[in-house]
């Protein structure tokens, strides 16, 4: 098998198209993109949301649904071998064993039913046929490798025992268990908080040098391209559009898609707020403990703190930041806030107490204060048109409207947002994610709030995307006079739109201040460890960060 | 709200055009719909009662309106139209138009050529079949109209009547039960799975010991208590059969009351049972829709059964129970038992294809080439 010359590179990726057939209709996938990878070295396949990199790197191991899709044209010449015209027991051979793949979501691609030396020891029991005496060294081994701390005592734990970075951690070992020539990583990073994602990056990058293998790494995020690739691809529509070396290229790019895409970091400050504004929302001590309850009588033994006595205050036309990684309570703190969960502690907004108003007050109070939704997808009802779906609070708060009057402010708020009105009989499924989360945000702005909780508005979001929606938000606020809470645990969009940042952890406040003092001067090892990971990529010292 | 519109979403494009890919559910269907139409007109095939009359200038529908027999010269309160006096006095008068088939469900065949059970007419010589008559093979009532093609029970009714009325209620029945079983399962389902907690605690566990309660020996008693009429045992019925949704339609609220837009929608302070209505009933729809062939079906089943044991509907009602029970009583006239396994067996084959065609139409992972 190995008789080519040592010059060949170890994947050699010629011509490939993809296609998926769909109603008796063939649809492009990715057409004619050629690219190869020597031993050792890492390649990265940059590109947006359906741009194809996923689907690129799926048919190198075969791992499409086929027959629905195809090749039209192309080869995958791995060691010399053409993988696409191989038989599913060469495949089988090469799957997990010489090529491995690690996957976006870890809680989802580990079996939860598997223990965590199951999982990694199966991979050893399928391509060596080691019993479980024999591998229990080796996944010791490996998981030593990977950095998991006591790895005897994790052998018998879950998926659902372990923490986001651990799953990561345990994929990875899985992926090196049988010591790889290559490595496929298809965003491995992007389910994970950014003190992880430093962690797993910093893992990736010893663990190819000690093994020498070859890495493919799938990202949308150009901060993790130009730290870990030795070169870079950049895909849009299905076709690489650049390829080169990374410090080439990001020194100086030279295809349009290319330079827009690393021009379209956030950017941008805060609306300035006059010092006398009046203070829109206020609380004190606010507090959402959920009761844990065990035994026979469901005795209460103890509480998970989510919010744990937090105090804030917002001025009106104001935006507040606030960050933290995940499982901080951001988002908690921010539904207490609006009345959406119940909490501890007094709530002023707009001068009242809004803490114990009844549902049908607090109701009617809705249309001052709405909530724009992380997904974009998720947070629009499937079967409603669009225009529905943003006069839906209409019919609550200003149910006097006719049909006519409700189209026409339908229209304009849609406008307003940057959606052409004519299209507003559509369905969800017909925009992009960008154009959904500007249809979320319409169906918030139609109600003329005063406050808008955006929580994470702009995760979901392509880079380039993100940006559009950053400016949007702004522009919106300096015409209306909006105040903004604005949750996110990307750094940069939040220092993009908000005046005052605060920084939470275990449901407490760690670090408050000015976007400014919190960017430039953090006095906290958590916010220190926080920007760092998140702004230059850093990992930080053990204990300050989950992992 | 386009919950049933007509301009298909793409996604019920393609489960629409799923189900027609599956050839024998998408035929079942409609044979299944054609037998039903048809005998939902079952006055108008199956009728000792002519469709339309002309006697003397006047047209009479006998269908619509109960003449009394005195109208043609006679003295009883009611009309026998199968009387061949009567017959005789309207022909010199005017016309007849009979139905196709000269027998409702509870006619007593009067003029058997053999004893009943009598066997189907095509089976029998056409001297014998029209021995029973005056006239004979002479007589204008020995036609096709008055044949029993399925041949008569052990009263002399005729079989086909029998048949075609007692499709016609079968599914009848089992539509109502399914709707009201639906509509109260969905009902009971939604409200446990959107308030959760204590609500869901308490009626889960009503639900275990409810469905535990040995329905049938309960039907059986309660029956023979009160006689039951249509309503009655639909009610009877309807206390148990309105549990096989709840289970469902409770998985699904769970799952979807957790969606965004659905906290979208509770921060625009859209009431909670809008939202249920609106936002999370269309995601119940899928499975409600999926099981709701298979409940159609056990409906029918348990309706037979219990005809089949005499303790469903009132004597005399036609009922394919009934026409088994027949059978299994009187071995000596296949035609009783062939007849009620046949059109029994059709029936639910008809309804299981069509489930399964539904089934698979709504698996999101099935894809046909």
């Amino acid at each position: 098998m190995s008789k080519q010359p040592i010059a060949q590179p170890l994947l050699q990726v010629r011509d490939l198209s993809v296609s998926f057939r769909q109603d008796g209709q063939e649809k492009i996938a990715v057409s004619h993109i050629s690219f190869d990878l020597e031993k050792g070295e890492t390649l990265a396949l940059v590109g947006e949301s359906g741009s194809g990199k996923s689907v690129s790197a799926l048919s190198i191991l075969k791992l499409l649904p086929y027959p629905a899709a195809s090749h039209p044209s192309g080869e995958i010449v791995f060691d010399g071998q053409d993988l696409l015209k191989a038989d599913d027991k060469t495949l089988r051979g090469v799957r997990g064993n010489r090529i491995s793949m690690i996957f976006q979501e870890p809680m989802s691609s580990l079996n939860p039913l598997h223990t965590v030396e199951q999982q990694i020891g199966e991979v050893l029991s399928i391509h060596h046929g080691m019993s479980e005496s024999q591998s229990r060294a080796r996944v010791l081994e490996l998981l030593e490798d990977v950095g998991i701390r006591e790895p005897e005592k994790r052998l018998k734990s879950y998926p659902h025992q372990l923490s986001g970075g651990q799953r990561q951690r345990v994929m990875i070992a899985m992926a090196l268990a049988n010591e790889p020539e290559l490595l496929i990583a298809d965003e491995p990073t992007t389910a994970l908080d950014v003190t992880v994602q430093a962690q797993i990056l910093d893992l990736l990058r010893r663990l190819q040098k000690s093994h020498g293998m070859a890495l493919l790494f799938i990202t949308h995020d150009l901060g993790i391209v130009e730290r870990l690739a030795d070169r870079v691809c950049v895909m849009t529509d299905g076709e690489i559009v650049e390829s080169g070396k990374t410090a080439e290229i990001f020194a100086n790019p030279s295809h349009a898609y290319t330079q827009h895409l690393l021009g379209s970091e956030p950017s941008g400050h805060a609306l300035p707020v006059a010092q006398d504004a009046p203070i829109l929302l206020k609380t004190d001590d606010l507090k959402v403990w959920f009761p844990i309850k065990r035994g026979l009588l469901r005795r209460t033994v103890g509480h998970i703190k989510a919010v744990d006595g937090v105090s804030l205050s917002i001025k009106k036309g104001e935006t507040l930041g606030i960050v933290g990684e995940s499982g901080s309570g951001k988002t908690t703190l921010g539904l207490a806030l609006l009345r959406m969960i119940s909490s501890d502690g007094p709530i002023v907004f707009q001068g009242e107490g809004i803490d114990d108003l009844d549902s049908k007050r607090i109701r009617a109070m809705r249309g001052d204060m709405q909530i724009v939704f992380q997904d974009p997808f998720g947070s629009l009802s499937p079967r409603m048109s669009i225009a529905n779906i943003v006069a839906e609070g209409l019919s609550i708060h200003a149910p006097d409207l006719s049909p006519e009057e409700q189209d026409e402010k339908v229209c304009r708020v849609l406008e307003e947002v940057g959606i052409d009105p004519a299209t507003r009989h559509r369905y969800p499924h017909e925009f992009s994610g960008g154009q959904r989360q500007r249809i979320s945000i319409a169906r918030a702005m139609i109600l003329e709030p005063k406050f808008v909780m955006l929580d994470e508005p702009t995760s979901a979001l392509d880079m380039s995307v993100q940006s559009q929606v950053v400016d949007l938000l702004r522009d919106l606020q300096a015409k209306h006079g909006l105040t903004y809470l604005f949750i996110s645990h990307d750094l940069k969009v939040v220092r993009a739109l908000s005046s005052r940042v605060l920084v939470m952890r275990a449901g407490k406040v760690v670090e408050k201040g000015s976007v400014e003092q919190i960017f430039e001067a953090p006095e906290t090892d958590y916010t220190k460890a926080l920007m760092a990971a998140a702004l230059r990529m850093e990992t930080a010292p053990e204990g300050i960060v989950a992992d | 709200m386009g919950l049933f519109s007509m301009d298909l979403s793409p996604l019920n494009q393609r489960r629409l055009k799923n189900f027609k890919a599956n050839r024998r559910g998408y035929v079942s269907l409609w044979l299944f719909i054609a037998l039903f139409l048809v005998t939902l007109f079952a006055e108008l095939i199956a009728n000792d009662k002519p469709v339309l009359i002309s006697y003397k200038g006047e047209l009479l529908s006998p269908l619509v309106v109960e003449y009394p027999e005195s109208k043609f010269g006679g003295f009883l309160p009611k009309t026998d139209y199968r009387d061949p006096f009567v017959q005789d006095e309207i022909q010199q008068n005017g016309w007849i138009i009979w139905a196709p088939v000269r027998y409702s469900y509870r006619t007593v065949n009067l003029d058997l050529p053999t004893p009943a059970p009598a066997p189907p007419s095509w089976s029998l010589t056409r001297e014998v079949r029209c021995a029973p008559f005056e006239a004979g093979i002479e007589d204008v009532n020995c036609t096709i109209g008055n044949w029993n093609w399925l041949g008569t029970d052990d009263q002399g009714r005729d079989v086909l009547a029998r048949l075609i009325y007692g499709f016609r209620i079968s599914v009848l029945f089992g539509l109502t039960l399914t709707l009201f079983s639906s509509i109260i399962g969905v009902t009971a389902g939604a409200v446990q799975g959107f308030f959760g907690g204590l609500v869901d605690l308490i009626f889960q566990r009503f639900i275990e010991i409810w469905t535990s309660v040995p329905q049938l020996y309960l039907l059986l008693i309660i029956a023979a208590i009160i006689t039951p009429s249509f309503w009655i045992l639909l009610g009877i019925l309807l206390l148990f059969s309105w549990v096989a949704l709840v289970g469902v339609v409770r998985a699904e609220f769970l799952r979807a009351r957790n969606f965004e837009y659905v906290a979208a929608a509770k921060a625009l302070g859209v009431s909670d049972r809008t939202i249920m209505i609106r936002h999370l009933l269309p995601n119940a729809m899928v499975a409600t829709l999926t099981f709701m062939p298979f409940i159609l079906n056990g409906s029918i089943t348990t309706l037979t059964s219990l005809d089949f044991l005499g303790f469903g509907l009132p004597p005399g009602s036609p009922s394919l129970g009934e026409l088994l029970a027949q059978g299994k009583k009187n071995l000596e006239a296949p035609w009783l038992g062939i007849t009620g396994f046949l059109s029994i067996s059709i029936m639910l084959s008809l309804l299981i294809f069509i489930g399964e065609a539904v089934r698979d139409a709504f698996d999101p992972r099935k894809t046909f080439q």
